[in-house]
């Protein structure tokens, strides 16, 4: 097959090609592993059986929490209201620190697991403090 | 005619992907089968389009001189309009790539009582051509974020600039509002405007729609209804590792959203689309107007019958004698 | 003819197109607005295909049974042999913004007159015929077959556009309809269907050497009415010379310049020019002809015209050529003679015998531009001239389609004609440079019978020119092209009357001063120069000292325009 500007067009197509497929190139050099957030904290671990759910179903924290917690502070900060009644009609204290992070005292492996696997940066840490983290608690 | 019948046929794929997924549980088919077929064609089909063009020849060197071409030194020279050298030729077509230069020039024209012809700058289309573009490849790459283990840092800084006015969470994206703007804006004149209405066919309506329910599903998955993102980062991982997945709970939106992607990429190398590749091949752009300077070869030129000068001398010879030209033969 | 009046004309113009849309809409081949068709004794004369008598008025076009092969094999090779065609048959996304660019669609609002239409014709039968879409798909993908009706539609709207290219530079793409209507005219031509108009003079061209088929002798006597002429006006006498061997430069100019005024008084710059520098150059009559109308019918048959021009430099000697003042005779020289015909290596890198200018732009082909060889001159100071002999002209200039986007020569033409006239004025933006509007007749429609196409056409160009007329009383249009020369006169007397219309060298030799020249009165028409026949008598006896008085007006003139 003779080509014009073959020298060029091919080059062309290459790029483009290679751009194309490079998630494929890298992805089969370098798969990653899928994210495995925990929930295995002490104070996970010290609950009783029954009591052991978030203050909304799971579901809807693994798809909603960032929207979730952005009214959370609305209400808390713009509107001086710190109390949450959730879907079972239980009152829940408004606070990132005292109520999720209570549980969820694994921020590396709880938080950071999908956030990084993502590559999204929440800016909740620019104003509330990192939690500190038990030496191989986790 | 075409509007309606390009709209419903993107109403029926979403239905499809709908019922697909919805009714009848076929994530993988919907979310493997179709998207490697829709890959596969598209950088199969874009190739072989790109290299049918590229088997043909360029015969002639004929750029459009959109500008004064090179001259003499105390002429002013419009080196990206009217390119002499290959270095200006790259220059002129990055413009047209990546600035729409030509398209910039826009007028429109309207025939006034007078009679007179007014010309009035006219740069909405450029405009919204433009903000389509772009926004169209920054959305494109910052999805990559779903199919790199390592998220590069370029796409993590496209992500943040597109979200740098940090309204809402997830963030608003600029980029999300442009599109949808530009799309709305590019199909309603095509609509309106007497001229653009008259020359269009469904093949200019249905990539629109196309793009805009990728765009809407895409906006709706991000603000309003919320979809399971880690999970669809699995599915995009597994099928780049060829080691596809299909985590549970993702929602039926991303399916219907990937469907119709899908359904563009395998549109994209039979359509008007591929203008994407042939705006690098249009001779009348990439070629320098400098014939008279260096030979340009047409590979397929032949010797064609002519009239010699011998021929015209033996037809006009006695006519030439009387008037006292000079011939060859006496 | 029914040419209607200009009022009746513009009252017509509807922009917005009716619907059913243009696929549902049949073509009408309308009297005015199309050419007679070519003639069997032209057709046979260059052996193009089915020669036979026919009328593009009437029902049968007289082409043979296959003719629908014929067109789709025609389409199948060229689709192979110019990339040009085919990725501008495959990328066009009908953005719009062609639409409102063309002078035909501007001048008679017909909607197939957009470029993309115009393209569109012969893109639903590319669909129809070569992509899978459009053979299942039909009319949803664009795609319609290829009829009768559709082939005589290709035939009225290929021979109203004029491949003057002003939507190519609009397009994000540079999708050129002119390449899309020349390839157009290749596949009419495969059934003998272009008009008398050009393959008339394309088979002059072929046998005679010109367009007019003007035999040596007539070409002789041309110029001899002009010697005379010249040397009436002016006091000069010029000798050219013919088909000289030896001499250092070939001349080359359009055949109109030969026969019809406008024309002839560039012609007689030309001369006057030629001879005021002694010039070592001749004239042929073989290559006689610097346009090529055989660009209007096929690639192939604007080679086998082109030819003569290296040949006959070839034959005479001659070191280089210089090429006159023409619209698509450049566009060809520029961006395909080399090309075909290519290359001369026989020949000099041109250089100018007066200025010692070396013209490397040209150093392939070989063949300069007579107006860059006159701004090299005027640049170098070697032109006596005093431009306030023009005071009495108030001068505009139309970028040629062709030289404009085919080229690139836009500032040297106004350089020259700003140092040969006082008061120049150019267009709006919008109707000038990159962005000209044709003369209405360019690519070969300058007829007769198509007045009523041609004035439409001409509207965009004519009421820019109008324009100007009324802000600057501009009441001279310059131009550096044969066809112009001859279309812009009878546009200008049908929208702006009172504009005339002349070549750039024309207005050069008006201003120039010659050595010994007499006391010069009247321009290159036999006018009299309004200022200069005053003194006529006052100063019959101080004839001697005439020479330097021209200097003095100039100042005089100068002082009275500055006033203004």
């Amino acid at each position: 097959m003779k080509l014009y500007d073959g020298g060029k067009i091919i080059t062309g197509l290459v790029i483009f090609v290679g751009l194309m497929l490079s998630p494929f190139i890298l992805g089969m050099a370098k798969p990653g592993e899928k994210p495995d957030p925990k929930t295995d904290t002490p104070e996970i671990q010290e609950m009783e059986e029954k009591d052991r759910k978030c203050v909304e179903p799971k579901e809807f924290m693994r798809t909603s929490h960032m929207v979730f917690i952005d009214s959370w502070r609305d209400q808390a900060l713009r509107d001086g209201d710190r109390v949450y009644e959730n879907s079972e009609g239980k009152e829940i204290d408004i606070s990132l620190q005292n109520t999720c992070m209570k549980c969820h005292s694994n921020k590396k492996k709880f938080c950071d697991e999908c956030h990084n696997y993502m590559a999204v940066k929440p800016y909740c840490w620019d104003c509330h403090i990192v939690p500190e983290e038990k030496e191989g608690g986790v | 005619m075409g509007l309606g019948f390009s709209l419903v046929a993107v109403l029926t794929l979403v239905l499809i992907a709908l019922g697909g997924v919805g009714g009848a549980n076929l994530q993988y088919l919907f979310g493997v089968i179709i998207p490697y077929a829709a890959i596969a064609t598209f950088i199969v089909g874009f190739t072989l389009k790109v290299l049918g063009w590229a088997k043909v020849p360029v015969p002639f060197r004929i750029p459009t001189t959109s500008g004064q071409m090179k001259s003499f030194p105390w002429i002013n020279h419009d080196k990206f309009d009217n390119p002499d050298t290959t270095g200006q030729v790259v220059g002129r077509m990055l413009l047209e790539v990546l600035l729409f230069r030509s398209l910039f020039r826009n007028t429109k024209t309207e025939l006034r009582d007078g009679p007179r012809l007014a010309y009035g700058s006219d740069k909405w289309l450029w405009l919204a051509g433009l903000a389509f573009h772009w926004s169209f490849l920054v959305i494109v790459l910052r999805h990559l974020r779903f199919f790199f283990a390592d998220v590069p840092v370029l796409v993590q800084a496209i992500e943040g600039l597109d979200g740098f006015l940090q309204v809402g969470a997830p963030l608003l994206y600029i980029t999300d509002v442009v599109i949808i703007s530009a799309v709305t804006y590019l199909f309603i004149r095509r609509v309106i405007i007497p001229q653009v209405r008259y020359i269009s066919l469904p093949a200019d309506y249905f990539p629109l729609f196309l793009i805009l329910g990728i765009a809407i599903t895409g906006v709706l998955m991000r603000y309003f209804i919320r979809i399971h993102v880690v999970g669809i980062k699995e599915l995009a991982m597994g099928l780049v590792t060829l080691k596809p997945v299909v985590p549970e709970g993702i929602g039926v939106l991303f399916y219907i959203h990937m469907f119709i992607v899908s359904t563009l990429r395998m549109y994209f190398p039979f359509s008007k689309l591929m203008h994407m590749g042939g705006v690098f091949l249009s001779p009348t752009r990439n070629l320098a107007n400098n014939n008279r300077r260096q030979r340009h070869e047409n590979p397929w030129n032949y010797d064609v019958k002519v009239h010699t000068y011998e021929a015209y001398e033996d037809e006009f010879r006695e006519k030439m004698k009387e008037s006292g030209l000079p011939v060859e033969k006496e | 003819m029914g040419t209607p009046k200009p009022e009746e004309l513009i009252q017509k113009i509807d922009l917005t197109p009716q619907w059913p849309g243009w696929m549902d809409t049949p073509t009408e081949i309308k009297p005015g607005n199309f050419c007679w068709g070519a003639k069997a004794k032209d057709l046979d004369g260059i052996g193009f295909p089915n020669p036979r008598e026919w009328n593009p008025g009437e029902e049968d076009w007289k082409l043979p049974e296959n003719w629908k092969e014929i067109v789709i094999e025609g389409l199948r090779e060229r689709l192979e042999k110019y990339r040009t065609l085919k990725v501008f048959m495959d990328i066009c996304v009908r953005c719009g913004a062609c639409a409102d660019k063309c002078h035909f669609f501007l001048g008679s609002g017909d909607p197939k007159n957009m470029p993309v239409l115009r393209a569109e014709l012969l893109r639903s039968i590319y669909r129809r015929e070569f992509t899978t879409a459009g053979k299942i798909l039909g009319k949803f993908a664009g795609a319609r077959e290829l009829t009768m009706d559709v082939f005589k539609e290709m035939w009225y709207y290929f021979f109203q556009c004029t491949e003057c290219r002003r939507c190519s530079v609009f397009c994000p793409f540079g999708i050129d309809t002119a390449e899309i209507t020349i390839i157009g005219r290749e596949l009419l031509n495969l059934l003998g269907c272009n008009i008398a108009w050009i393959t008339g003079p394309v088979n002059n061209c072929y046998h005679k050497g010109n367009h007019l088929g003007l035999e040596p002798h007539a070409i002789m006597s041309s110029l001899e009415y002009m010697i005379d002429d010249i040397e009436e006006y002016t006091g000069v006498k010029v000798e050219p010379t013919f088909n000289r061997k030896g001499a250092e430069i070939l001349f080359i100019t359009p055949s109109g310049d030969l026969f019809a005024d406008p024309g002839t008084f560039t012609c007689m710059g030309y001369l006057l020019m030629f001879h005021e520098l002694g010039l070592d150059y001749t004239w042929s009559t073989y290559a006689s002809e610097g346009g090529n109308f055989g660009f209007f019918t096929t690639n192939e048959m604007a080679k086998r015209l082109n030819y003569k021009m290296y040949a006959e430099a070839k034959r005479l000697g001659v070191k280089w050529i210089i090429g006159g003042e023409c619209g698509h005779m450049w566009r060809v020289l520029n961006q395909y003679m080399d090309t075909w015909n290519g290359p001369a290596d026989f020949l000099e890198v041109p250089v100018s015998p007066i200025t010692g200018t070396r013209f490397d732009n040209a150093k392939q082909l070989k063949m300069i531009h007579a107006v860059e060889f006159t701004a090299d001159l005027i640049k170098n100071n070697k032109l006596k001239l005093d431009p306030s002999r023009n005071d009495h002209l108030t001068v505009t200039y139309h970028d040629s389609c062709n030289t404009a986007r085919g080229m690139g020569f836009m500032d040297e033409p106004r350089y020259v004609i700003n140092s040969v006239c006082n008061n120049f004025f150019d267009m709006p933006e919008n109707t000038i440079r990159e962005q000209t509007f044709c003369c209405g007749s360019g690519s070969g429609l300058n007829a007769s019978e198509n007045m009523d196409l041609r004035m439409k056409g001409g509207l965009p160009r004519a009421n820019a020119v109008k324009y100007v007329n009324e802000k600057h009383g501009v009441n001279l249009l310059a131009n550096i092209c044969a066809i112009d020369r001859a279309a812009l006169t009878s546009s200008m007397d049908y929208w702006v009357p009172g504009v005339a219309v002349a070549g750039v060298h024309e207005l050069v030799a008006n201003a120039m001063v010659f050595k010994g020249q007499g006391k010069r009165t009247v321009d290159l028409r036999g006018e009299d120069i309004p200022g200069m026949e005053e003194e006529e008598e006052a100063e019959e006896a101080a004839e001697s000292i005439a020479v330097q008085e021209p200097q003095e007006e100039a100042a005089g003139a100068a002082g009275e325009e500055g006033s203004e």
